[in-house]
C-alpha cells in the first residue's frame, strides 16, 4: 500500500465519487454519508503519508513514476517533499469540513456537489505531488472543471459572469505556461521536473520562462493586478466552493512558484525579485485598502485573501534577495519557511471565515454587512468562532495567522527595512477592515429584526468551525511541528535559489 | 531553593484554567461556580507570586531563566516560549496578581446584575495569564504574544457591553490605535533580530553593547544608529501600549469597559506594559540617548497635557482615567532619565492607588445607579463613608502627599530629572513640577464634587406601579449620543434623580478598597530604600554608570522618613498646597466661581474640553481618510481601471477584432480571391524587402 499511497490518496476521492454520483438525487443522505466517508478516508490516508514522511531526508519521497505517454516521455510521476505533504494534509482536512459544512445547506442535486468536491480535492492532492511538469499542468487546469461546475450550478445571480471571467482568467495564464513547457521539452526532451531544474538556460530565456509562469501562477494566486477574478469568483460560489477555492486553490500558484520558478530560472527570478516583491507590498496595502470599504462580507475576504497571499510571495521572493545579495542563507529560510507557514494557516483561517459567511447566509440569505448588527445577541457561540478567527486574520499571536507573517516581517527586514515597514503596515490595515466587519456584523444591538430570527450553529456546524479552530489555535501555539516536517524542503529549495545557472 | 518551572508554569496557566472553565462551562458551573473557580485561580497565581518574590528578596533563590519548549526552530534562529524570573518580574507577577485578585473579588459586587457575569470573570482571568505570559517572557517573541493578547483581553473588555454604539467605537479605536504602536514594535522586534541575531533576552542583552557604532542604511545616504532605530521602534510599542501621546487616545475612551477592568486594565496593570517592557530593555536603551531623549521627551508631553484636560472633565471615570495617562507619563519621563527602576516604582505604587481610585468611582457608580457625572454627585461622604475615606487615601497618594507611597515614587522622579543632563531634561522638569499642580487640580475637584458640598441630585421613590429598570437595565441602555460624556444620560429618566438614596457598597467591594488602600499609604515607606537606592533591581535592570541619576540622588537620602520630611519644604508639595487651597475655596465656598472661570477662560477651556482635537483630526485623517483612500482605489483602480479597462477592455477588444473578422467572412469568392492576391503581394513585398535590408543595400 505505502508504495501507491500517493497515487491511492489522489484516486480514492475521485473514484469515490462514483458510488457518490451513483447514489443519485433520490438518494441524497445516502451521497451525503458516502462522501462523508470517502473524505473522512481520504484524511486517514493522508494522516499515513505524514507517518511515512521522513522529514529529514532532504529529497523527494515516496516516487512513484509510470510511462504515460510514450512518445513525448511524459511520466506519471509523483512525490512529496515536506511542503507537498503539509499541503496535502491540509488539503484532506478542509476536504472533510466542506462537505460536512454543506450537508443540509444543498438541497439542490447534493450528490453531484459531494462528488464535484470530492473530484476537486483529488485533483488538488495530485497538483501537489506532480513531479512530471506536463502532468503538473493537466492537473492545474482540470482544478478548473470542478470548480466551473461548483460555481456555475450552486453559485449566486452573477454565476455566468464569474464563472467565465474565472475560467477565462486562469485559462489564459496557462496558455503561457504550457508554451513555455514546451519551450523547455524541446530543449531537454523531457518534461520531468528535476531534469528541468537541472537544465542550463541563458538570462534571455530564463527571463522570458520567468514572466510565462509568473503570469500563469499570479493569476492563481493571485497577485495584484490579476486579482479581480478571485472576489467575483467568492462572492458567487457557494459556501463550500469559496472554502476550497481560498484555503487550498489558491495556494496551487504559490505552489507552482516553488516547483517551475525557483528551480528552473532561478537568476530570472533573482533579477526579476524585486518585481514580485513590490506587487507583494501592493497587494498587503493597497488591497488592504480596497477591502476596508468592501460592503458584500465575502468580497471583504476575497480581498483580505489576496492581501495574505502578498506574504506568501513576498517570503518566497525576498528569499532570492537575502541569498543572491546578501548571502543570508538563515534568514532566507525563515522567510520561505514564513511564506510555507502562512499558506498552511491561510488555508485554514480564510477557510473558516468563508464557513462563518456561509452560515450567516444560509440564515439571512444576504452577504451584505450592512443587513447585519448585533449578531452576537442571536448567536453568541458563533460569535466565539467569529472573534476568534477574526483575530486569525488580524494575525494575532497564538493563532497560526500570526506565525507566517511574524517569520516574513523578521526576515525581510534583513533584506531592507523598507519592505518590512510596508508588510508590517498589515498590522493596522489587516486589524482594521477585519475588526471594523466585526464591529458591523457582530456587535451592536439588533436592528435588522430578522437577526433576532438567526438561530445559533447547530451541533454539525459548531464540528466544522471548532475543527477550523483547533487547526488555527494548535499552529499558532506551536508551530515547530510543521516547522520540522517542512524544514529539509524549505532548505533545499533556499539551497536551489543559490545555484547560478548561467 | 532556586524557583521550579511547576511553580512559574502554575503561576502563568492557573488563571488560564479558571478562564477556560467559566467560558465554556459558565452555564453548568453558574455565577457562583465560575466566579469560584478564577477566583481561585488567580489566588494560587497571587500565591505563588509572593512566594517567587520572597524566594528572590529573601531565599536567595537565583534568577530563573529557561525555555519550556520550542516555538520555532530555523537555522540559527529559535523562538522559544520561557520564563525569565528575575526581581523585577517578581514585582510585576506580585502587582498584577494581588490587583487582578482584589478585582475579582469586586466584581462578584459590581457585576451582580449583570447578564455577562461568566463572561466577565472568564475575560478577566484570560487577561491575568496573558499579562504573565508577557511579564514572565525570556524572549522577544513570546513578550509581543502578551503584548497582543491583553490587547484582545482589553478589546474584548472595554466593548463588554457589545450593544452600546460608544463600546464599540471605544473598544475598535483602542485595539487599532495599539496595534499603530505594535507596528513600531514589531519593526523594533525585527531589528533586534537584525543587529544581534537573537530573539532571546538574555542573548540580546550580552550582545547589546557591539550595538554601537552599527548604523542601518535608510537611504542611499542615510544612516542611522542601530541602537536608536531599535529602540525608537521597541518604545513606539510602548507608546501604544502604555497611551503615551500621541497614541493616548484610545485609553480615555477605554472607559466605556466596565469599571473593575478600568482598575485593572487600563490603570493598574496593561498599560503599565509598556513601561515594564522598556525597564527590561534596559541594556537596549542605554545604548542610545538618542532614544532616551525621545522618552523623555515624549513622556513629559503626556505628564502634562493629558492631566490639563483632566481638570474640565465631568465623568468621575474620565477624570482617573486622563490621571493614569498623565501618570503614565511620570514613568515614562523617569525611563527617560534613565531611572528604570524609579519609573517601576512608581508603577507599583500607581497600581495599588489608582486601582483603589478606580474601584472606589466604581463603588460611587454603583451608589448613584450608573450615574457617572459628576455634576450630579456631591455629598456623597455621609453614605458611603469607607468608599470616601480610602478614595483620599488613594487621592493623597496620587497627589503625592508625603509618607504616602505615591510621594516616594513621584519625588524621587521629579528630583531625577531635576538631576538628569539629558537633552529634553529642562523641558520635562518644567513638565512634571507643573503636573504636581495639576495633579492636585483634578485630584481635589474630583474629590470635592463627589463627595463633598451640596447634594446635586435628588431622591425620588419610584411609583408603586411603575416598574423600575434593573441596575442591568441601565447599563444596557443604548447610548446613541457619540459625545457620551457631553450629555451624560441616565435611562428612564432626568439625570440627578435617583429612585433610592446611595448607600455603601457591599463588602465585596469595599473590602479590596480597604487592602488596596493600605499599600497606598504604606508600601512605599518601606520599599523606597531598597528598590531605589539598595541596587535591588541589579542584574534585572541596567544602567550606565554615566547616567546614573539615582546613584546620585542616593547621596542625599537618609531614609524614607527624613525623604517625607524634606518633601514638606520642597516646591512640588507645595504645589499642591496650591491646589489644596485653591479647589477648596471655589468648590467648598464659592461653587459659583468655577463657572465664572470657566466662562472667563472659554477659549482655554474649549481646547481642553476637546481634548486639543487630536481625536478629531484622527478620526478626519485616519479613518475617515483611510475609508476615503479605500473608497478611490475601489472605484478608480479596481473598478474603472482594472476590471473595466483591463479585464473587460481586453473582453471587448476580443469581442470588436472577431466582429471585424466576421466581416470579412463575407461569402462572396471575389473577396476571397482579392485577400489572397492582397496577402501574396504582401507577402513578397515583405520578403524582398527584408532581402534587400539582409544583404545591405
Amino acid at each position: 500500500m505505502f508504495n501507491h499511497l500517493l497515487s491511492l490518496l489522489i484516486w480514492l476521492p475521485v473514484v469515490g465519487a462514483i458510488p457518490v454520483l451513483l447514489a443519485g438525487s433520490a438518494r441524497p443522505n445516502l451521497a451525503r454519508w458516502l462522501s462523508l466517508l470517502v473524505a473522512v478516508l481520504t484524511f486517514v490516508v493522508s494522516l499515513f503519508l505524514l507517518v511515512q514522511y521522513n522529514p529529514g531526508g532532504a529529497a523527494m519521497q515516496l516516487v512513484e513514476s509510470h510511462l504515460w505517454i510514450a512518445s513525448w516521455g511524459v511520466h506519471y510521476g509523483l512525490a512529496v517533499d515536506g511542503i507537498s505533504v503539509a499541503l496535502i494534509v491540509m488539503t484532506t482536512f478542509v476536504g472533510i469540513l466542506v462537505i460536512a459544512g454543506a450537508w443540509e445547506v444543498i438541497q439542490d442535486k447534493p450528490h453531484q456537489y459531494m462528488a464535484a468536491m470530492l473530484i476537486l480535492e483529488g485533483l488538488l492532492i495530485g497538483v501537489f505531488c506532480a513531479t512530471d511538469a506536463l502532468l503538473f499542468y493537466a492537473l492545474f487546469e482540470a482544478i478548473l472543471i470542478p470548480m466551473f461546475i461548483l460555481i456555475g450550478i450552486w453559485g449566486g445571480p452573477r454565476r455566468v459572469y464569474a464563472t467565465l471571467k474565472f475560467f477565462i482568467y486562469t485559462f489564459f495564464g496557462s496558455v503561457f505556461m504550457l508554451i513555455a513547457l514546451l519551450y523547455l521539452y524541446q530543449k531537454a526532451h523531457t518534461f520531468d521536473l528535476a531534469t528541468l531544474a537541472a537544465l542550463p538556460l541563458t538570462f534571455t530565456e530564463q527571463a522570458w520562462i520567468f514572466f510565462a509562469f509568473l503570469i500563469a501562477f499570479a493569476i492563481k494566486v493571485p497577485m495584484v493586478p490579476v486579482h479581480t477574478w478571485l472576489p467575483d469568483a467568492h462572492v458567487e460560489a457557494p459556501t463550500g466552493g469559496s472554502v476550497v477555492l481560498a484555503a487550498v486553490m489558491l495556494k496551487v500558484g504559490t505552489y507552482g512558484m516553488l516547483r517551475f520558478i525557483l528551480p528552473i530560472v532561478p537568476d530570472a527570478g533573482a533579477h526579476f525579485a524585486w518585481l514580485v516583491i513590490v506587487l507583494s507590498l501592493v497587494a498587503i496595502v493597497y488591497i488592504g485598502y480596497v477591502a476596508l470599504v468592501q460592503e458584500d462580507m465575502k468580497k471583504l475576504v476575497a480581498y483580505s485573501s489576496v492581501a495574505h497571499m502578498g506574504f506568501v510571495t513576498l517570503g518566497i521572493f525576498i528569499a532570492f534577495m537575502l541569498v543572491r545579495d546578501q548571502g543570508h542563507t538563515d534568514m532566507a529560510m525563515l522567510g520561505m519557511q514564513g511564506a510555507m507557514i502562512q499558506m498552511i494557516s491561510h488555508g485554514f483561517v480564510s477557510g473558516a471565515m468563508f464557513t462563518c459567511i456561509g452560515v450567516m447566509y444560509d440564515r439571512l440569505h444576504t452577504r451584505l454587512i450592512k443587513d447585519y448588527g448585533g449578531v452576537i445577541n442571536a448567536m453568541p457561540w458563533f460569535g466565539f468562532f467569529y472573534v476568534l478567527f477574526a483575530m486569525a486574520n488580524c494575525g494575532l499571536p497564538g493563532t497560526s495567522g500570526f506565525v507566517g507573517e511574524f517569520m516574513v516581517i523578521l526576515a525581510s527586514f534583513t533584506a531592507n527595512p523598507w519592505i518590512a515597514l510596508f508588510a508590517a503596515f498589515t498590522l493596522v490595515i489587516g486589524a482594521g477592515y477585519t475588526l471594523w466587519l466585526v464591529k458591523r456584523v457582530l456587535w451592536g444591538a439588533i436592528t435588522n429584526p430578522h437577526v433576532a430570527e438567526m438561530k445559533e450553529i447547530n451541533g454539525r456546524e459548531t464540528f466544522v468551525l471548532a475543527a477550523f479552530a483547533a487547526a488555527v489555535l494548535a499552529l499558532g501555539i506551536w508551530p515547530q511541528p510543521l516547522v520540522h516536517l517542512m524544514d529539509s524542503s524549505v532548505s533545499q529549495l533556499v539551497q536551489q535559489l543559490a545555484i547560478h545557472k548561467i | 531553593m532556586g524557583l521550579s518551572t511547576s511553580i512559574l508554569l502554575t503561576i502563568a496557566l492557573a488563571p488560564l484554567v479558571g478562564c477556560v472553565l467559566a467560558g465554556f462551562l459558565g452555564k453548568f458551573l453558574g455565577r457562583a461556580g465560575s466566579h469560584t473557580v478564577t477566583i481561585l485561580g488567580v489566588a494560587v497565581s497571587c500565591a505563588l507570586s509572593f512566594y517567587v518574590l520572597y524566594q528572590l528578596t529573601v531565599g536567595g533563590a537565583p534568577e530563573y531563566n529557561q525555555n519550556i519548549y520550542t516555538w520555532f526552530q530555523i537555522g540559527p534562529f529559535n523562538a522559544s516560549v520561557g520564563f525569565m524570573v528575575d526581581r523585577l518580574t517578581a514585582l510585576m507577577l506580585v502587582v498584577v496578581s494581588f490587583v487582578s485578585l482584589l478585582v475579582h473579588v469586586y466584581t462578584i459586587g459590581y457585576m451582580a446584575d449583570d447578564d455577562g457575569y461568566t463572561r466577565f470573570f472568564s475575560y478577566i482571568s484570560l487577561f491575568t495569564f496573558s499579562m504573565f505570559m508577557l511579564v514572565m517572557s525570556n524572549n522577544f517573541m513570546q513578550l509581543f504574544f502578551g503584548w497582543e493578547a491583553v490587547g484582545l483581553v482589553s478589546y474584548l473588555l472595554i466593548g463588554f457591553w457589545y450593544k452600546r454604539p460608544t463600546a464599540i467605537f471605544a473598544n475598535l479605536k483602542a485595539f487599532l490605535v495599539n496595534r499603530v504602536g505594535d507596528f513600531g514594535f514589531l519593526l523594533g522586534i525585527a531589528a533586534v533580530l537584525y543587529f544581534l541575531g537573537t530573539l532571546d533576552y538574555a542573548t540580546a542583552f550580552a550582545a547589546a553593547p557591539g550595538l554601537a557604532g552599527k548604523t542601518l542604511q535608510i537611504t542611499a545616504h542615510t544612516q542611522w544608529d542601530a541602537a536608536t532605530v531599535i529602540c525608537i521602534c521597541l518604545f513606539v510599542g510602548a507608546m501604544g501600549k502604555s497611551a503615551q501621546v500621541p497614541l493616548h487616545v484610545w485609553l480615555p475612551d477605554s472607559m466605556e469597559g466596565p469599571t473593575p477592568i478600568s482598575a485593572l486594565i487600563h490603570a493598574a496593570t496593561m498599560v503599565t506594559a509598556g513601561i515594564f517592557m522598556v525597564a527590561r530593555m534596559s541594556p537596549l536603551f542605554e545604548m542610545s540617548s538618542t532614544a532616551l531623549s525621545f522618552v523623555l521627551v515624549i513622556g513629559a508631553t503626556t505628564a502634562l497635557f493629558t492631566g490639563l484636560i483632566g481638570i474640565v472633565q465631568n465623568d468621575i471615570k474620565r477624570v482617573i482615567a486622563y490621571s493614569t495617562l498623565s501618570q503614565l507619563g511620570y514613568m515614562t519621563v523617569a525611563l527617560g532619565v534613565s531611572m528604570y527602576s524609579g519609573a517601576v516604582f512608581h508603577l507599583m505604587t500607581h497600581a495599588f492607588f489608582k486601582a483603589l481610585l478606580f474601584l472606589g468611582a466604581g463603588s460611587v457608580i454603583i451608589a448613584m445607579h450608573h450615574e457617572q457625572d459628576m455634576r450630579y454627585m456631591g455629598g456623597l461622604r455621609k453614605y458611603m463613608p469607607i468608599t470616601w475615606i480610602t478614595m483620599w487615601i488613594g487621592s493623597l497618594a496620587l497627589v503625592a502627599v508625603p509618607f504616602t507611597s505615591g510621594f516616594y515614587s513621584k519625588d524621587a522622579i521629579i528630583e531625577a530629572v531635576g538631576l538628569s543632563h539629558r537633552w529634553g531634561a529642562h523641558y520635562a522638569y518644567f513638565c512634571v513640577m507643573a503636573g504636581a499642580l495639576v495633579t492636585g487640580l483634578y485630584t481635589f475637584r474630583q474629590m470635592y464634587l463627589t463627595f463633598h458640598g451640596k447634594e446635586r441630585f435628588t431622591v425620588v421613590a419610584a411609583h408603586g406601579d411603575e416598574h423600575e429598570p434593573a441596575p442591568s437595565d441601565l447599563v444596557y441602555d443604548v447610548h446613541v449620543s457619540a459625545d457620551s460624556h457631553e450629555d451624560e444620560h441616565h435611562s428612564g429618566g432626568q439625570p440627578g434623580v435617583l429612585h433610592h438614596p446611595p448607600k455603601e457598597s457591599p463588602w465585596v467591594v469595599t473590602l479590596p478598597l480597604v487592602l488596596l488602600a493600605i499599600p497606598s499609604l504604606l508600601v512605599g515607606f518601606f520599599t523606597v530604600g531598597p528598590t531605589l537606592f539598595g541596587n535591588w533591581f541589579r542584574g534585572a535592570i541596567h544602567v550606565d554608570e554615566a547616567n546614573n541619576v539615582l546613584a546620585e540622588l542616593g547621596h542625599e537620602f537618609h531614609g524614607a522618613a527624613a525623604m517625607a520630611l524634606h518633601g514638606f519644604t520642597q516646591l512640588p508639595f507645595l504645589l499642591v498646597l496650591v491646589a489644596f487651597v485653591t479647589t477648596t475655596y471655589i468648590y467648598l465656598f464659592n461653587p459659583a466661581l468655577a463657572d465664572r472661570i470657566k466662562s472667563a477662560l472659554k477659549p482655554l477651556w474649549t481646547v481642553l474640553d476637546r481634548k486639543y482635537w487630536v481625536d478629531d483630526v484622527y478620526f478626519a485623517v485616519f479613518a475617515r481618510g483611510g475609508v476615503l483612500l479605500g473608497r478611490g482605489f475601489w472605484k478608480a483602480s479596481e473598478t474603472a481601471l482594472i476590471d473595466g479597462a483591463m479585464v473587460n477592455g481586453s473582453v471587448s477588444l476580443v469581442h470588436r477584432i472577431a466582429a471585424t473578422m466576421r466581416r470579412l467572412q463575407s461569402g462572396y469568392l471575389y473577396h476571397y480571391a482579392f485577400a489572397m492576391i492582397l496577402g501574396l503581394i504582401l507577402l513578397l513585398g515583405g520578403y524582398w524587402l527584408v532581402g534587400s535590408g539582409l544583404t545591405g543595400q
